[in-house]
């Protein structure tokens, strides 16, 4: 998964779906970790903002 | 080490936002020692947030003071897909905060009761011992990490919420248990009629619906949440808003823009061993409005009495702890689940229904209408409903 910054509010409602807890907010950004992620794309999903793609 | 803060506390409250703050106070007013970690360099920023509270749901916490009050609010009007509208006057009066305000008088009050604030503090992790106890938590704060022992952790960091997670508590939401939103702060528009408004409709605002919370008689937060399972490529929250405002609002500037998520889900596991959940991080919303500022206060009360409890009888145990949920269930968790069922029946509605449920409505003197006339009616034809309506009302002793 990849997050365009420029789009990204930091708002962390992707991490509120992550079923594996791959999504965390540091340093005012969101960081996904790719190693954890399972693709269920449901942060692409549920981003308000739309700032989520896939890689 | 941070010269203003020990390297103990009894108790840590990460997240400073209406839930934390009122956790410490709570906590500190019954002798405990607090440290509250907050990640923004002030409380109360940035503001994700309608701003819409009931006069009666703050009343318990703080003293009403008009320097966080924008404006007050008589009334809603519900607005159906077909384009007729619904007044209703009679929950109480409310008002749109400034929570950037209100958020600091919150913080502040647990400050004057004896707990400490360190702003700029992000909570990176909680410490563990050989025995898999947490002892502590680990935080960064500026270019140092630093690490604070404690008895309990308070997790109030949010809908994002990864205290929980640290702790092992499942916090995940499926996409249909939170709504995701984008809202607008409007300015040069009317806004007299001191009232919140709201707009229905599987065109306008799929699983969700738009809202408009008057801040003065010119600016308005104009905003939408739509079902986190009703997105589509291109089709977010602000796609949908955007028709919105041409429609209705096409002279108006926009003045501020936010995104962020509300679960609405009733949460009903918040605890593990010695950490807590308050607020969005326990999904303490109300699952028909999203509003979670009162019910996170009261959360916040519980969990900061029951912790301090703890530590004055100096037992950490379940059977201590549990008093939080457990005081929890009793005022709210009837409530919780019948507003989460009528919102998953509300969202299921096709517009056709719910133009008939308007108009079934209108019929209601006016004098008479309420939110819970109203659910009364979205119910009617379902007997499971009904009953979970009378158990609600038996079994809650208030209503958010």
């Amino acid at each position: 998964m990849k997050v365009d910054k420029n789009l990204c509010d930091v708002c962390g409602t992707c991490a509120s779906v992550c079923p594996v807890g791959a999504i965390i907010i540091r340093e005012f950004d969101i960081v996904i970790n790719n190693e954890k992620c399972i693709k269920c794309n449901k942060c692409i999903r549920v981003c308000p903002a739309q700032a989520i793609t896939e890689e | 080490m941070h010269s203003k803060i020990n390297s103990f506390y009894d108790i840590v409250v990460i997240g400073a936002g209406p839930s934390g703050s009122v956790s410490a106070r709570f906590a500190a007013e019954n002798g405990c020692s607090v440290l509250i970690l907050e990640r923004d360099r002030e409380p109360g920023i940035p503001v994700r947030c309608a701003e819409g509270v009931s006069h009666t749901g703050i009343l318990p916490f703080i003293e009403i003071d008009k320097k966080w009050i924008c404006s007050k609010i008589v009334g809603a009007k519900l607005h159906s897909p077909n384009g007729e509208s619904l007044e209703m006057y009679n929950n109480g009066d409310g008002y749109v905060l400034d929570r950037r305000v209100f958020d600091r008088a919150l913080a502040d009050l647990a400050v004057s009761k004896g707990a400490t604030l360190l702003t700029k503090a992000d909570a990176i992790d909680l410490n563990k011992n050989d025995k898999g106890e947490i002892t502590g938590v680990k935080f960064k704060h500026q270019n140092e990490i630093i690490d604070i022992n404690c008895k309990i952790v308070i997790g109030a960091d949010g809908v994002e919420s990864q205290v929980g997670r640290w702790a092992g508590i499942d916090t995940s939401l499926s996409l249909s248990d939170i709504d995701t939103c984008c809202q607008y702060t409007v300015n040069n528009a009317n806004f007299e009629d001191e009232l919140c408004h709201f707009y229905f409709g599987r065109e306008i605002a799929p699983g969700g619906y738009i809202w408009i919370f008057p801040k003065s008689k010119t600016q308005a937060n104009i905003g939408i949440g739509i079902g986190g399972d009703m997105t589509k490529p291109g089709k977010g929250p602000r796609y949908y808003l955007d028709i919105f405002m041409d429609k209705y609002f096409p002279n108006s500037s926009i003045n501020y823009m936010v995104y962020g998520g509300v679960p609405t889900r009733a949460g009903n596991n918040f605890v593990k061993d010695n950490v807590l959940l308050v607020g969005d991080a326990a999904h303490q919303v109300n699952p028909i409005t999203g509003g979670g500022i009162v019910q996170g206060m009261i959360a916040g009360k519980f969990a900061g009495e029951t912790a301090a409890k703890a530590i004055r009888e100096n037992n950490i145990s379940k059977k201590i702890l549990k008093e939080y949920p457990n005081r929890w269930e009793d005022m709210l968790g009837a409530n919780q689940r019948f507003m989460y069922s009528i919102k998953n029946k509300f969202m299921d509605m096709p517009d056709e229904k719910l133009n008939n449920l308007v108009s079934a409505c209108k019929k209601i003197p006016q004098n008479e209408f309420n939110l819970y006339k109203l659910f009364k009616e979205t119910i009617k034809e379902d007997p499971v409903l009904l009953a979970k309506l009378a158990t609600s009302f038996v079994v809650s002793k208030l209503k958010v």
